[in-house]
């Protein structure tokens, strides 16, 4: 199958992913969208590197695991603070700054 | 499917794997970074082996060395001419050693050493059952206003982990500016942003808005950071490898070994320029220029204000000092291509800072602005695209840097029962009560507002001549005027403080401890030689000032 197909797929998944970031209101599913869009690059970095056939690109992909592993300790834990000190994870309410 | 149809990437697993050479790595050029980073971990391995009590006097100890052991090294790789002569490339192709990287490096370990004295200021509260308390909570992890933290509190329990994470955050902010490929960019964009994620929730006082502040800056930090890995990989398409040098030669059509698959992605502009664009939208977003700043006010108005100071100046320094690299170095050949956007990128930055922060009530939010607007000043610097464009962005970055975090200290002086009195209301006939700590604001606001010998009129006369002379006299008539909007509202905090009546339940000025006063003092006396003996500076950053590639 072409390789290009796959980058189809990435930037369709990227989309999805930033269209999911600024709709969506809960903090933990606008997080699980920019996974989405992490995801999306690695799929993007893996197509490329098939197609020039240099291994760069799956080597950056497992960077990115790891980079998205340590989004997701740093967030979530910063997210579950705020959830536990107002029993909501939306980030509407999250407005004490709002002039 | 025949055996040559299949890829060279499956075929090579099953012939026998040659000697694989190790790296080789330069330990003595990269020791700046291998010394706050190994400090860091020793940091961690502090805040688990020692007993509570010598936490917090190892930690600052700790700390405070490892910085400027940090700085000691830059200056001996300076001094043995790796940021002239010597630049190189070091670390496999990975980190650059020049003089922008080294300058900029210099910078940020100077700015960070102040910047965690103010982190360490115990004297600003007063004690809570005999334990002096610093400006981070007690214990991060408790809700706000629940039994467990006022257990916390009573327990004098203190969150000396912010120490390891800035000296994390440090340790990224030295690989960007000198990173020399995509991927060591990105990975260091995250060394230093999610250590400064944590740091901006863990506020002692007025928790509900530092950990709001935290969230805000983490999703969309996050974001961005999303949309700078996916041009990351349409770049990595279009040149097949993401280090500089490649990049730049792919851009310039200077390619030697050409093959298929680079022959037809490197016709693809658009994989370039959407690539090139996604990348600058992620460095953008970390300056807080305009349309990308919508964290700045927020995060700046509810991180602690130590925090705040140490984020406006270093990763300020940072970003700039890695889209210079990305534009002087990879773009070049994209320089008709490039000019334009960030053209209207910095009016809008410059013009937008400007304007809004004069509707300000909030002393950080306007200094957020404020930092919004010297982002648009750095870019017309940037935009010039000539040697002297370099020299003078590094020579405003190491002066403002020092106005920055000595303006969010004197913040952290001025007090209520609340906390600090951020409100500018409250700053009003400061000038009578304490007529040293708001002439002192007045010196660091007027080095804001570029007014003659102080720092910023150095830097800002820098910035726009650099500019009129790259051919952007346009940009620089923009520059002035909204510097004269910028004066206005610098002026007006200056007037409210001395020209006012002060209100009988005003705020009290804390007598803060040497390390406080060290760090304004260090700010004053920055501004202060910048603004009138700038030449030995502007020499140095003009020595600076040349790539390696």
């Amino acid at each position: 199958m072409n390789p290009v197909n796959y980058l189809y797929l990435a930037a369709l998944l990227f989309t999805i992913g930033a269209a999911g970031v600024l709709i969506r209101r809960n903090a933990i599913v606008v997080f699980m969208c920019v996974e989405l869009m992490l995801n999306a690059c690695n799929l993007a970095f893996v197509a490329f590197s098939r197609m020039h056939g240099n291994l760069d690109g799956q080597i950056i992909a497992f960077f990115t695991m790891v980079v998205a592993a340590a989004e997701v300790v740093v967030g979530l834990a910063i997210i579950v603070s705020l959830f536990r000190a107002r029993h909501s994870a939306s980030v509407d309410d999250a407005s004490l700054m709002k002039l | 499917m025949s055996a040559t149809a299949v890829h060279s990437l499956w075929t090579t697993a099953a012939e026998p794997i040659g000697k694989i050479t190790a790296p080789k790595i330069e330990y003595a050029q990269l020791a700046p970074v291998l010394i706050v980073v190994g400090a860091a971990v020793l940091s961690v391995l502090v805040e688990a082996l020692v007993p509570r009590r010598g936490r917090y006097h190892t930690q600052v100890f700790l700390t405070v060395v490892a910085l400027a052991a940090g700085f000691a090294a830059v200056v001996g790789l300076a001094a043995g001419g790796y940021g002239s002569t010597k630049a190189q490339i070091a670390a496999m192709g990975a980190i650059a050693v020049d003089g922008p990287a080294l300058f900029l490096q210099g910078t940020i370990l100077l700015a960070s050493i102040v910047a965690v004295f103010t982190f360490a200021e115990r004297r600003l509260d007063p004690a809570h059952h005999g334990h002096r308390v610093d400006s981070f909570a007690a214990e991060a992890a408790a809700v706000p206003g629940s039994e467990q933290e006022k257990a916390a509190v009573k327990a004098g329990f203190t969150t000396t982990e912010v120490f390891p994470l800035v000296l994390f955050a440090v340790a990224g902010m030295l690989v960007f500016p000198a990173a020399n490929d995509l991927l060591t960019l990105f990975i260091a964009l995250e060394v230093f942003s999610l250590p400064l994620y944590v740091l901006c929730a863990v506020a002692r006082r007025k928790r509900m808005m530092s950990q709001e502040a935290a969230v805000k800056y983490f999703l969309l930090g996050a974001f961005s950071s999303a949309f700078l890995l996916f041009g990351i990989a349409l770049l990595y398409g279009y040149a097949g490898s993401v280090s500089y040098a490649r990049i730049a030669d792919v851009v310039d059509g200077n390619v030697t070994a050409m093959d298929p698959a680079l022959a037809a992605t490197m016709g693809n502009d658009a994989l370039l320029l959407i690539g090139f664009a996604m990348v600058l939208m992620g460095l953008l977003f970390k300056v807080g220029a305009v349309p990308f700043h919508m964290w700045t006010p927020d995060v700046y108005q509810g991180a602690p204000t130590p925090v705040t100071g140490f984020m406006a100046a270093a990763t300020k320094v940072a970003a700039f000092g890695a889209m210079l690299r990305l534009l002087y170095v990879v773009l070049p050949g994209l320089t008709w291509d490039w000019r334009p956007v960030m053209w209207a990128v910095a009016i809008v930055t410059m013009l937008g800072g400007a304007i809004v922060a004069i509707t300000q009530t909030d002393i950080k939010r306007l200094l957020a602005y404020s930092s919004i607007a010297h982002a648009g000043f750095l870019l017309a610097g940037v935009i010039a695209a000539t040697p002297d464009g370099v020299s003078s962005v590094l020579f405003y970055l190491g002066a403002y840097s020092f106005v920055t975090i000595g303006a969010f200290a004197v913040v952290t002086l001025v007090r209520d029962a609340g906390g600090e009195a951020t409100h500018l209301s409250k700053w009003a006939g400061l000038g009578r009560r304490s007529p040293l700590v708001a002439a002192v604001f007045a010196v660091f606001l007027l080095a804001f507002a570029g007014i003659p010998l102080t720092s910023g009129f150095a830097g800002k006369f820098a910035v726009f001549k650099a500019a009129a002379e790259g051919g952007a006299g346009g940009l620089v008539v923009v520059g002035v005027l909204s510097s004269a909007v910028a004066a206005f509202f610098y002026i007006r905090v200056i007037v409210l403080m001395f020209f006012s009546e002060p209100k009988v339940d005003g705020p009290t000025v804390a007598v803060p401890s040497p390390l406080t006063m060290t760090t304004i003092g260090v700010g004053v006396a920055v501004t202060l030689v910048l603004g009138l003996a700038p030449q030995y500076f502007l020499d140095l950053a003009g020595q600076a000032s040349v790539f390696v590639r």
